[in-house]
């Protein structure tokens, strides 16, 4: 964590945040499922600042052929941001952190990908931060899962994500780009919803053990209602709304 | 599977069938572009954006302004650079890795439309000469490629720049300082609007969209000033034009582009 100096003050004595939100509210979070016209799946994510878009290709010719597996479908994932997305212009090419991003977030949605019956062929999920905030990683493990479904994969179950963290001594749900900077602690988290399985977690910061229980469980809380929304999306997308 | 870019030959017969009675497979009149709509301001975290769509197709297109270092040769007036991308979830034939040669001639194009129309004034662009410079990034990132990317990321980077706030800056110690509160607009001489023609047959269409792209023989981009004056051209394609097929597509690109510029002047009256 930064653990910067900042006169900023991230919790008020109501408990109250630096963006007006309580300890366990999450940011205006909406999804829109199917928003593109050449992919064969896709989705639209604002998460608080966060403006992410997902789209997925497959399953299709893997190229290069080597990378291709006679057992099962393969899944790449490329989390990629727009130079524009943050305050200092970011160069075009996929840094390390993102290419680290990619990976975690692959790995997250590895396990509910039914990749068996598919084999000798890719599956692309392509992510674009068109704006980042806090907690993009999440946001983008999120828009993700619903492109994958808008597409059709056989999927054993949603992957939802949320990030905790550790605020002014205080657990907070889903921090910000602020709380990111100057906070104690930030801890993502991915979980598929029905299994309670976790396929994401990283921790930046400090906590305890106590600390780190809560913090996992005020994630899960942040997923479930994330859940929510990915369903809801997928619903309007298939039933126009209707059947929810 | 695999590449889904394949032009059935009924479809190429349907599009110069209609051609030949004088209209377009979607309805459209040969010299009337797809509907254009500009939203500005939709990346605030940018100095400028713009979302644009030209019928299916997207491009957002986010401005930076940062002080940069000028070039040894060029210490009297600020940077532009314009770049485009085919983001990979736009097309399935789009590719992550190094830029083909198709996405480095967009972005040159793109580039070369707004650079060669002065269309900002860069000498107004110095902090400290052959110090520090204003630089203006125009990053365009294609999202769904629905067919003449030229155009819709000329336009995006067009009402783009003109979204943009620019900080002011001042030398403090040898290095540029920002001066808290203090923001202006980019200073505007003129607004550069491509238009691109592709020649099917004998007949020239304006802004083919990703069918008519395909069937093309070959295709000219032609970007006007807003005095009607043509400053950036570029052909392509396997085949070539007449003379009079120049002319005319220079008289529809002016006639046309008209119309687009007051689309995109109003994209920043909205804001």
């Amino acid at each position: 964590m930064g653990g910067r100096e900042s006169d900023l003050v991230l919790l008020n004595s109501d408990g109250i945040r630096c963006d007006g939100r309580k300890i366990d509210e999450p940011r205006r979070i909406s999804i829109k499922a199917g928003v593109l016209n050449n992919a064969n799946g896709s989705a639209y994510i604002e998460f608080g600042d966060n403006k992410i878009l997902a789209g997925v290709f497959g399953p299709r010719d893997v190229h290069p052929k080597h990378q291709s597996d006679s057992n099962t479908g393969i899944l790449r994932v490329r989390y990629h941001m727009q130079p524009y997305s943050v305050p200092e212009r970011k160069r075009p090419a996929p840094s390390r952190r993102e290419i680290e991003i990619s990976k975690v977030i692959k790995e997250a949605l590895l396990p509910a990908v039914i990749l068996e019956s598919f084999p000798r062929t890719a599956v692309d999920v392509y992510i674009e931060i068109l704006q980042a905030d806090g907690g993009s990683r999440c946001a983008a493990l999120d828009v993700a899962a619903v492109a994958l479904a808008d597409a059709g994969i056989p999927m054993r179950d949603m992957v939802s994500a949320c990030a905790a963290g550790k605020v002014a001594d205080t657990i907070v749900l889903d921090i910000n780009n602020e709380e990111d900077q100057a906070g104690q602690a930030d801890m993502p988290i991915a979980v598929m919803p029905n299994s309670g399985q976790i396929t994401l977690l990283q921790l930046d910061g400090i906590l305890s053990t106590s600390e780190y229980k809560k913090c996992i469980e005020t994630g899960l809380v942040g997923c479930k209602l994330v859940y929510e929304l990915q369903k809801k999306a997928l619903k309007e997308r298939y039933f126009g709304g209707q059947g929810s | 599977m695999g590449t889904v870019s394949i032009l059935d030959g009924l479809e190429r017969k349907l599009i110069t069938d209609s051609l030949d009675a004088g209209r377009r497979a979607d309805g459209r009149a040969l010299d009337e572009p797809r509907k254009i709509t500009i939203e500005t301001g939709t990346i605030p975290k940018a100095e400028g954006s713009a979302r644009v769509r030209l019928g299916k197709t997207e491009v957002v297109t986010g401005v930076k302004v940062n002080p940069s270092t000028p070039f040894p040769d060029t210490g009297d007036k600020g940077a532009l650079i314009c770049t485009a991308e085919i983001a990979p979830l736009a097309h399935p034939d789009a590719e992550t890795g190094p830029p083909s040669e198709g996405v480095i001639e967009l972005a040159r194009v793109v580039d070369r439309g707004i650079r060669e129309s002065h269309m900002i004034d860069m000498s107004k662009l110095v902090i400290q000469r052959d110090v520090s410079v204003v630089g203006v990034f125009a990053d365009n990132a294609v999202l769904d490629d629905c067919g003449n990317l030229f155009d819709a990321c000329s336009y995006a980077s067009c009402a783009a720049i003109l979204d943009a706030k620019m900080p002011t800056w001042e030398m403090v110690d040898g290095a540029p300082k920002m001066v808290e509160g203090a923001s202006s607009e980019l200073p505007i001489s003129t607004i550069p609007v491509s238009v691109t023609m592709g020649r099917i047959g004998r007949h020239i269409i304006v802004d083919p969209d990703a069918t008519e792209w395909m069937c093309m023989d070959a295709r000219i981009t032609i970007t006007t000033n807003s005095d009607g004056n043509i400053c950036a051209l570029q052909k392509g394609g396997r085949e070539g034009f007449s003379f009079e097929q120049l002319a005319s597509c220079a008289d529809t690109a002016i006639a046309v582009g008209a119309k687009i510029r007051s689309t995109i002047e109003s994209s920043k009256q909205r804001s």
